[in-house]
């Protein structure tokens, strides 16, 4: 009798504990989607055309854009893949065909790390590193540190795209007299092209969000400028600036600025993510 | 062929070798910036700076206790509500969910990773605040009020809306990378189980077993992330300099008083502390990350995942 209660107990409580996984799974989506669901019903109303085309107004006047951050975000990002892109790939490749040794293993190593230092530390010491010997606030130096925080995904994923390129395309190349450099660099990297440019969009969309490491490098900006020794603006800043201002005006703008935020960060992803299933390898 | 020819070999090697050796570069240069930058600090200061609770620009007396008080107690309670959701959300992913639904969820999870954290802020100042002001924080101090975690004014803004935010930031990265240490976990960890009798969360208790050590690492990853978060946190926790043990008040972490005050640091002796409060937190950071990677490491036998960074 009591055996049975015991089996009868071990169910019961087997039935409650999975039951608590599905309400786990339910409550962690439903933040998630809250934030989705606000995110477009607060800032799809103030999106339009204009938000695109237009400078930002003076408070009190209605309507206005944020073109300026839009323009700057992309400067940014592109100074930031300019820089990572190539040392990242670079990197990421010799990870793949010749990372076997204790070096290869301490590059994987520090690259991991450099991608857990928190993104405002990155910008303290693009501070030191570039804005202090500039003389000031610059795109160039949000453009490094976006390029800092950039590089350990491009590295880390371009290693993993490279390794799956199937190791008979290698011994084929190397069959037909290929010395091994021309193996790597015209058969292997084309064929991992298409892999390889996803990977870099991915780490690039991502720093198009970043905020802390710009806040004291490229500053902000809110007039018109794509000087690269000059502050500029870009979008995650003035999303900050324009949710912590008093005016109502403002905040729906900053709700709109970061439903344009989210829109380019997760579309990019998504497209992304969906076609690089289908890249042939 | 001359033995004395550089192969092309070599050069193309090295060439790639040095774009890999430029990572040793930039963390060097980290931390050479961020300590020279505190040297002023650390001289006037020395190790009172972090047992101090006094942040005075007018009189020039910095400490980062209450700083570095609230990013442990932010990122503690973001871990309290984050591990047993993300861990029971991973068991249900890998465990229980038929594989088309497992597959599509983590996706879904994984782009939500990828939402930047101002957004995070904008929702948690403008949906939770309130929200927390008018409900949830004034029932707590009329149940829970005589608890000193809840005492003070419902003022919707302060710690607990920083460990909300923070825990909804973390969840996903806990989420992923349990699920994938669970999935590789032999199958027949919970054949055995089964066919011993065990009931399914008993065969599902095995699996979480074996999965310990990279769930552990997942957790102690998010940790990671909470610590060092900034805009969210910076926009939700009130930036006020003290420390209360109630939940309910306002405080700040060394993440967020960097970004609220780096700009306006007009003196050396004040921008060279907050350079040290970053000089710390990255130490903090890289020592939890280290740990992270190598139990992650351990957990799945060298097999590396991607960690939504």
């Amino acid at each position: 009798m009591s055996a049975r209660g015991h089996i009868r107990r071990r169910a019961i409580v087997s039935r409650l504990l999975i039951a608590a996984c599905y309400a786990g799974a339910g409550i962690v989506i439903l933040p998630l989607a809250l934030i989705l669901w606000h995110l477009i019903a607060k800032g799809w109303p103030a999106l339009s055309f204009s938000f695109f085309t237009e400078m930002p107004k003076p408070v009190g006047e209605a309507g206005g854009g944020m073109a300026n951050a839009i323009v700057g975000t992309l400067i940014l990002v592109g100074l930031g893949a300019f820089f990572a892109v190539p040392v990242g790939v670079g990197a990421g490749v010799y990870l793949a065909e010749f990372g076997r040794g204790r070096f290869a293993g301490m590059v994987r190593y520090t690259a991991d790390l450099l991608g857990g230092v928190p993104s405002i530390v990155v910008g303290v010491a693009a501070y030191g590193i570039v804005v202090i010997p500039m003389g000031g606030f610059s795109a160039l130096a949000g453009g490094v540190a976006l390029g800092i925080l950039m590089l350990p995904t491009i590295i880390r994923s371009t290693e993993e795209v490279v390794r799956l390129v199937p190791q008979s395309y290698r011994e084929a190349a190397l069959a037909l007299g290929a010395p091994r450099w021309k193996v790597t660099q015209q058969v292997v990297i084309p064929a991992a092209g298409a892999g390889i440019v996803t990977a870099s969009m991915l780490a690039v969309a991502r720093a198009a969000g970043e905020t802390a490491p710009l806040l004291f490098t490229a500053l902000g900006n809110r007039f018109w400028s794509t000087r690269l020794d000059k502050p500029i603006a870009s979008l995650p800043v003035m999303v900050f600036d324009y949710a912590r201002a008093p005016y109502d005006d403002w905040n729906r703008q900053a709700w709109t600025g970061a439903l344009v935020l989210v829109m380019i960060v997760t579309v990019i992803s998504a497209v992304l993510r969906i076609t690089v299933r289908r890249v042939p390898r | 062929m001359k033995a004395a020819r550089v192969s092309p070999d070599r050069v193309y090697r090295a060439a790639l070798g040095g774009a890999a050796s430029l990572v040793f570069l930039i963390v060097a240069l980290i931390v050479y910036e961020t300590t020279r930058g505190s040297l002023l600090s650390i001289r006037t200061f020395g190790l009172g700076f972090l047992t101090s609770t006094v942040w005075d620009p007018v009189a020039e007396r910095f400490g980062a206790l209450p700083y570095v008080y609230g990013t442990l107690v932010s990122s503690g309670l973001a871990l309290l509500l984050a591990v047993p959701l993300g861990v029971g959300t991973a068991v249900y992913l890998a465990e229980i969910a038929n594989r088309r639904v497992g597959a599509l969820v983590s996706f879904v999870i994984e782009l939500l990773a990828a939402i930047p954290s101002i957004v995070y802020g904008v929702w948690g100042f403008f949906v939770l605040a309130p929200w927390l002001r008018a409900a949830v924080e004034p029932w707590l101090l009329a149940h829970f009020g005589f608890l000193p975690l809840f005492r003070g004014y419902p003022f919707g803004i302060g710690m607990l809306n920083a460990g909300i935010v923070l825990a909804i930031m973390i969840v996903p990265t806990i989420v992923s990378i349990s699920r994938e240490v669970l999935l590789a976990t032999p199958r027949s960890l919970r054949e055995a189980a089964h066919a011993l009798g065990a009931t399914p969360a008993e065969a599902i208790g095995a699996a979480l077993g074996a999965a310990r050590p990279g769930i552990l690492g997942s957790v102690i990853l998010a940790l990671g992330r909470a610590l060092g978060e900034t805009m969210a946190v910076t926009m939700v926790i009130g930036n006020t300099n003290r420390i209360s043990a109630s939940l309910l008040d306002p405080g700040a972490t060394m993440a967020s008083i960097i970004a609220n005050e780096f700009t306006e640091a007009t003196s050396p002796l004040y921008l060279s502390s907050l350079i040290e409060i970053a000089l710390v937190l990255f130490a903090i950071t890289i020592v939890v990350n280290g740990l992270a990677r190598l139990l992650v490491l351990w957990a799945t036998g060298g097999r590396r995942f991607a960690v939504p960074a």
